[in-house]
Formats: C-alpha cells, structure tokens, sequence
C-alpha cells in the first residue's frame, strides 16, 4: 500500500466525518457550547472580585481637629473605604456596623490632638465587622498602612528629616490590581475544563446508551481511530470557545494580550487533549450517561478549588497543593496568565507545556488501552 | 477455502451465576442458511456476539469465517456484517449518510464505493428514502436500512439477530427475498427469529434452550425426527420437554 492509500484507508475519517454532521445536527449541544461561554463570563468575570474596596466607613471624631481629618483623608485616599457619614457616639458607630450600614468605624479619642502635639503616641481606634476574614484583614492592613503614612509623615513634618525607608509598591503585569483581570483567563481555562470534560465523557457512553455503539464496534474500526474521530471536532469547538471568551473579555473587561497569541493556541491544543482524556476515561468508566455527568461535575471541584483559579495555590496546605499539581488546569492558568498578562513567551513557559503534553499523553494512551472492543 | 463457515466447540458463556450459554457445538456450512431458534433468555443473541468478538466465551472455542473468535477477532469483524437485535444506526445520520459511514469503515473509497452503494440501495429500494433521517423511518425500513449497511462491503458470512421483529408481513417477505439474494451470491447467513414461518424457510435448524442445543436438523429432519407435524410444535415440544428435565 502506498502512503497515500494509508491514509486513506485510516478509519479515523469516516468516524471524524459522522460526528461532524452529528455535532452540526445536535443543535442543543451546539448552542450550549457557544452560549455557555459567554454566561459564564459574566458570572465569574463580574460576581467573583476578590479585592477589597469601598467598604463603607463611619468615623466618630471626637477630637475635631485638622490632624483628625487628616487622618479620616489619608483612610479614605487608600480607596479601601468609602466614608459614609460621621457618627455622634460609640454606640451609634457600633449599631451602624451591626445593622451593616457600615463595615468598619474609625474611633478618634478626645485626646488626640493633644497627645501629637505633647509628643506622646496619639492612638485612634478602628472597629472592624471581622465575620468576612478576607474583608476585615483589607480593612485592617489598609487602615495600619495609612496611620503609619500619617505617623511617618508627621515625623518628618517635625524633624524636617525624610522618613528613613519607604517602600514603594509597584504592582506589575494588573496594575489597578484589579480581580477581574486575573478572573477572566481562569475562565477560559475553567470553561474548557468544564465543557470538554464533560461532552466527552458522555460522547462514548451515549452511543452505548443508544445501542449504536454494539453495531459499530463490530465493524474493524481501531479503538484510537474511534476516540480520535471523536475527539478532534471537540479540540475545534475548544478553539472557538477560547476564543469567544478572549473575545468578550477584551470588550466587557478590557482584557489585555500582551504575548503572543500563537504561542497561547499553541499551547492550548495540549491543555485540550487533556482535558478531553479525562473525559474519555470518565467514559470508559461511566456505565451511563447520568453517571459521566456526576463524574465530570466531581472532577470540576478540585479544578475550581485546587488550581490555583480563584484561591492561592501558596495558601492551601501541601496536600491540597499536591492534587493541583495532577490538574491540568492548575498548568495552563499559568500560560493563561503568562501570556495574556505578563506577555511572557514559551522560553517562560517550556515547562507546563512539557508537563501539559505529557498529561495529555498519558490520558489518552490510557483512555485507548482501557476501551475495549466488547459491550460487557 | 473451507466448507465450513462457523464452527464452535464447547462454547460456554456465564454472567457471574448465570449460564447463558452451555457447551455449545455448532457447525454452520457456507453458503448456508443457518436459523437459531429458541425462546426469551435462551442465549441466542449471546451466541451471536461470541462469534462476532463482542462478547469474549468463558470457554470454549469457535472459529468464524477461519478466524479464531478470541484471538483474531479483528480478521472476524473484516470478514462478517451483522445486524444488531436492537436497531444501532444513527437516527440523526440520512439513510445515505449511514451507508456511507459504514461501506467507508468497512474499507469501501472513492468511487468504487459511490457505484457499489447506488447499485445496493437500488437493490434494497432504499433510493428513494436517501435523504430521510434515519430516526423517521418506520419499522420495516429501519431493518431495511440495517441490512444493507451491513452488507454493502459483501461480507461472506452474516449474523442476523431477530431482523423481522416487528415488521410487517409484507415486509417481512421482502426482507427474505433479500436474504435468499444474498444467499444465492454466496453469503453465509445465521438468523435468529421467533417467527416459525421463517424458520421453515432456512436450510437448516439449531434449537436453544436456557444455553444449550437441543435439537439441529432441516426443518424436514427436525419434524420428524421429533414427530410433529410443524417446527411450532416441535419448538414448543422441545421447549416443554427440556424444562420438564431441568424441573
Ligand atoms: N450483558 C449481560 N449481563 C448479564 N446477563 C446477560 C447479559 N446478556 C445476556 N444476559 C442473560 O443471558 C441470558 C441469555 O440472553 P440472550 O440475550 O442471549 O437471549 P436471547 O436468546 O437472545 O433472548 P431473546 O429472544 O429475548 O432475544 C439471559 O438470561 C440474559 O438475561
Ligand atoms: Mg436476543
């Protein structure tokens, strides 16, 4: 046989051919494909903000003095709070964070003038509504940050010395350290994990469901023409996806590219397949399409929790740490972001893309060898 | 080549406590027209996979076509078409569509399988219904449809699990003058049914009973080999007698 007949006479075609016009004919899947990603968007890239800002703040300024005000300015100029109006009494500030009109109440004694001018350490008080850690530990470090500028800054106003050390930080690659931005490439990378998983863990399963899948493998297709004929129109639908969502997050977010976005679609056939042979071993596994489903929904969980998509990878103890490594998702967020935030190239990313392939690799040979062509 | 399209000895089949099939010894002849009768739960189409290599046997050996059923399995799928009892094509694929599907896995290209796949819908009155979802078929043209995706790469033996259940009389009689077709070109043909009509129209007869053989014979042999006057009666004869036994 010459080459060319070869690779005519693969079986991978004829079975690439028929799930094409079965996916264009699917019209639920399809549109669910191309719509989900764009809800999907909106609710993470929208409702998940984990900075910390405007939290409403009442101050009870007993001193009344142009160093107390000072002090209520230098609070507000860090953008953490958002003054809502003074209150008269300890009691009103306390009700005011208890009825929730207010998350956090600046306490500035009577004493305070007095004691910055006799050189003593003034001290003001800062009531924090602490049932959101991550929300009182903002408030909190925002408020020690801007009294030690106040106090910085006096010490220097009466010593005529600059203060000895300032640190300046230069936020990189988010400037305005804004949650939207490192949210919208975890979408991407959490929308394909979700939807390649799970259309392939039911593709296969399907077929058995229908009792289509008895009629064809006793035909001589190849177990890898079969999952690759059925794999390849995903990896497609897996581009448009990408690319709808870059699409929308660069309209509605202003999401940045600043590498280059052929090494990203480069990278991304390898995030598929993987992703893809987890959803053919869910299939190999599931006994029915409900069950493939249940599958990939578990398998989501470590994805969102583990990869490091919303929550710090550097925060979770080391076993949590050890299972994001086996994700693939926990790789190809750093591509994501790599390239689309910090336009870092492959010399920066050779790594997971190494360890992306041989995800990929070894998902789909073991997917291969688990299928069987019998129907017990 | 051999005379012998399908031979099996001592074919055994259990699902955890349940025997399905029971030592079974079959010898089917090419060219032949082979009926598997016998009642629900009988282990027919049980049989039917093992010898296509969908099922593995928990013992025994068979050979289809010359090729060992477990260890060349793949030569068996190259050398067979068969028919599964419940309808396995794609209802979102056209009558066309399915054809072509399945003449291209079983190694048809290009033209040679475009001329082969006009000539075997016009043969099977297919062409008229190319373009219909396979899905709106009714009944009789469903099988219709089966048959001939299973036979376009002109396999020389096919297994045909219950291919009339649910056709119309009409139909049903159309369906075998397309097996009688297929016989004359030197198919090998093993069909399974419930109807006894059909079952006097085969060459030659195997009776299952809860796994195992019971009877084989033409239908001449079988009815007075058992003194009855039609296959229905033996067929209920042997099935009484056979409970009777295990009881
Ligand atoms: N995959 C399986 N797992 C467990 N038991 C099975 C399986 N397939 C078949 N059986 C059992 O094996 C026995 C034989 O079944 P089989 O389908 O071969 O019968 P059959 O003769 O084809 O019946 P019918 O005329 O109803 O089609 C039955 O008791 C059936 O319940
Ligand atoms: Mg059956």
């Amino acid at each position: 046989m010459t080459l060319r007949e070869r690779v005519r006479a693969w079986r991978f075609w004829p079975m690439l051919w028929k799930e094409f016009i079965q996916m264009r004919r699917d019209r639920l899947t399809f549109g669910m494909m191309t719509f989900l990603p764009a809800v999907q968007l909106m609710l993470f890239g929208y409702a998940i903000q984990t900075d910390v800002r405007h939290l409403p703040l009442v101050v009870l300024d007993e001193s009344r003095s142009a160093e107390s005000r000072a002090l209520v300015t230098t609070m507000v100029n860090t953008r953490t709070f958002d003054l809502v109006g003074p209150v008269a009494s300890r009691a009103e500030a306390l009700r005011a964070i208890e009825h929730g009109e207010a998350r956090a109440a600046l306490v500035i004694p009577p004493d305070y003038l007095t004691k910055l001018a006799r050189g003593e350490t003034a001290v003001a008080q800062l009531l924090v509504d602490a049932a959101d850690p991550q929300t009182s530990g903002s408030a909190m470090s925002s408020a020690l940050l801007a009294a030690q500028a106040r106090g910085l800054a006096l010490i220097a106003a009466r010593t005529g010395r600059a203060p000895p050390i300032e640190v300046r930080v230069r936020p990189w690659y988010n400037p305005e350290q804004r949650s939207a931005l490192f949210i919208v490439p975890g979408v991407i990378g959490v929308l394909l994990t979700i939807t390649m998983t799970l259309v392939t863990s039911t593709a296969i399963v399907r077929e058995r469901e229908r009792g289509t899948l008895e009629q064809l493998i006793v035909t001589p297709i190849g177990g890898t023409s079969l999952m690759l004929g059925k794999l390849v129109p995903f990896v497609l639908v897996g581009y448009v996806q990408m690319t709808v969502v870059m699409l929308l997050g660069r309209v509605i977010f202003g999401l940045p590219v600043r590498g280059s976005l052929p090494t990203l679609y480069l990278f991304t056939v390898a995030f598929i397949t993987a992703s893809l042979g987890i959803g053919l071993l869910i299939s190999t596994v599931a006994k029915s399409q409900a069950q493939a489903m249940q599958l990939s929904f578990f398998f989501m969980l470590p994805n969102i929790l583990l990869s490091g998509y919303i929550f710090p990878r550097e925060a979770m103890p080391e076993p949590a740490q050890w299972i994001g490594l086996a994700l693939p998702l926990t790789y190809f967020l750093k591509v994501l972001r790599g390239i689309l935030l910090k336009g870092v190239g492959a010399e920066a990313l050779w790594r997971e893309g190494v360890i992306l392939c041989g995800l990929a690799t070894f998902l789909l040979a073991v997917s291969v060898r688990r299928f069987r062509k019998t129907i017990e | 080549m051999s005379e012998v399209a399908v031979r099996t000895v001592a074919l055994h089949k259990r699902f955890g406590a349940l025997v399905a099939v029971e030592g079974l010894d079959l010898e089917i002849k090419r060219g032949e027209v082979f009926g598997l009768l016998g009642p629900n739960g009988s282990g027919k189409t049980t049989t039917i996979r093992m010898l296509c290599g969908l099922m593995v046997p928990t013992s025994g050996t068979g050979t289809v076509a010359g090729f060992d059923i477990v260890r060349e399995s793949e030569s068996v799928r190259g050398a067979i078409g068969y028919m599964s009892q419940r309808f396995g094509l794609y209802d979102d694929l056209t009558v066309a569509e399915n054809l072509r599907f399945y003449s291209t896995v079983y190694g048809l290209h290009g033209r040679e399988r475009d001329a082969r796949l006009a000539e075997h819908s016009a043969a099977l009155g297919l062409t008229e219904r190319l373009g219909q979802l396979a899905g709106t078929l009714s009944g009789g043209w469903k099988q219709r449809l089966a048959l001939a995706c299973a036979t376009a790469h002109r396999p020389q033996m096919l297994f045909l699990d219950e291919p009339t259940a649910g056709v119309d009389p009409a139909a049903r009689r159309a369906f075998w003058q397309s097996i009688y077709v297929l016989a004359s070109e030197g198919t090998t043909i093993l069909v399974t049914t419930h109807y006894m009509d059909e079952a006097e129209r085969c060459q030659r007869l195997a009776f299952l009973s809860r796994g195992h053989l019971i009877g084989v014979g033409t239908p001449k042999e079988i009815t007075t080999q058992f003194n009855q006057p039609s296959i229905e009666e033996v067929f209920i004869a042997l099935q009484a007698k056979d409970e009777g036994a295990a009881a």
